[in-house]
């Protein structure tokens, strides 16, 4: 048989059924850098939700992508929009 | 001299014009100290994120205005003293801040431009009497 024959050169190699998945994620960005907005507005909850999980906790950078300098005024325009009432200080299911 | 924004919530259970009353007093606190008004908004009854003094819904108004540091205390101190406003907030604006006040006044101001230019143009639909120069009449209103 066939693949009898090509074993004895694949000895040692592991073979798999489908192709291995590269590790190919995007490269994450601040979009506030690359949009160029210079001031986060704590007067918009709906775009500064996008900064927060499902119980309106803020997100870290590791996960957004925010630079040091964005993630500072993503956090205080957050903190101004909750002193407000804009947005929930504590929440289950915001979005 | 220094540009601030300044937001407060009123209690819900006032009524339009003691709210109305309530926002020339602040604003005359202000004028009086020597500050310009730049910019008024009124965003009326919003439904507050949680409740504040078991209330859950508040009128919302935000003044900016250009005046010295001094200022802001005596203004805080009004509010604290006036049990109708039930949250404030106030601060400085770094020059970004200023730039966006800006372009949001224009951006508020073009919208409010177009909705006026359709109500007229609404108005225009409901009289069917005239019909054709008053439309010709909306159409150039929304071109400016």
């Amino acid at each position: 048989m066939a693949q009898e024959q090509v074993r004895p050169n694949n000895q040692g190699e592991i073979r798999y059924l489908t192709p291995l998945s590269v590790d190919t994620r995007k490269k994450k960005y601040c979009r506030f850098k690359r949009s160029g907005i210079k001031y986060i507005d704590y007067k918009d909850p709906e775009f500064l939700k996008k900064f927060l999980n499902e119980q309106g906790k803020i997100l870290p950078r590791r996960i957004t992508g925010t630079s040091l300098k964005f993630q500072r005024r993503v956090a205080k325009a957050v903190k101004r929009a909750r002193h407000l009432a804009l947005l929930p200080y504590v929440t289950d299911l915001m979005k | 001299m220094n540009k601030y924004e300044t937001v407060f919530i009123l209690t819900p259970v006032l009524s339009d014009d003691q709210m109305k009353e309530t926002v020339e007093k602040f604003k005359k606190v202000l004028t009086d100290n020597g500050c310009t008004i730049e910019n008024e908004e009124n965003w009326g009854l919003r439904k507050l994120a949680y409740p504040i003094e078991n209330k859950n819904t508040g009128f919302y108004t935000l003044i900016e205005f250009e005046g010295e540091p001094t200022i802001v205390g005596k203004l805080e101190t009004a509010y604290r003293r006036d049990e109708k406003v039930i949250r404030f907030l106030t601060f400085r604006l770094d020059k970004y801040a200023a730039e966006y006040a800006i372009k949001r006044r224009a951006v508020r101001k073009a919208k409010q431009e177009e909705r006026a230019a359709q109500e007229a143009a609404a108005e225009v639909a409901e009289a069917p009497a005239a019909v054709e120069a008053p439309a010709v009449e909306a159409n150039e209103e929304t071109k400016e």
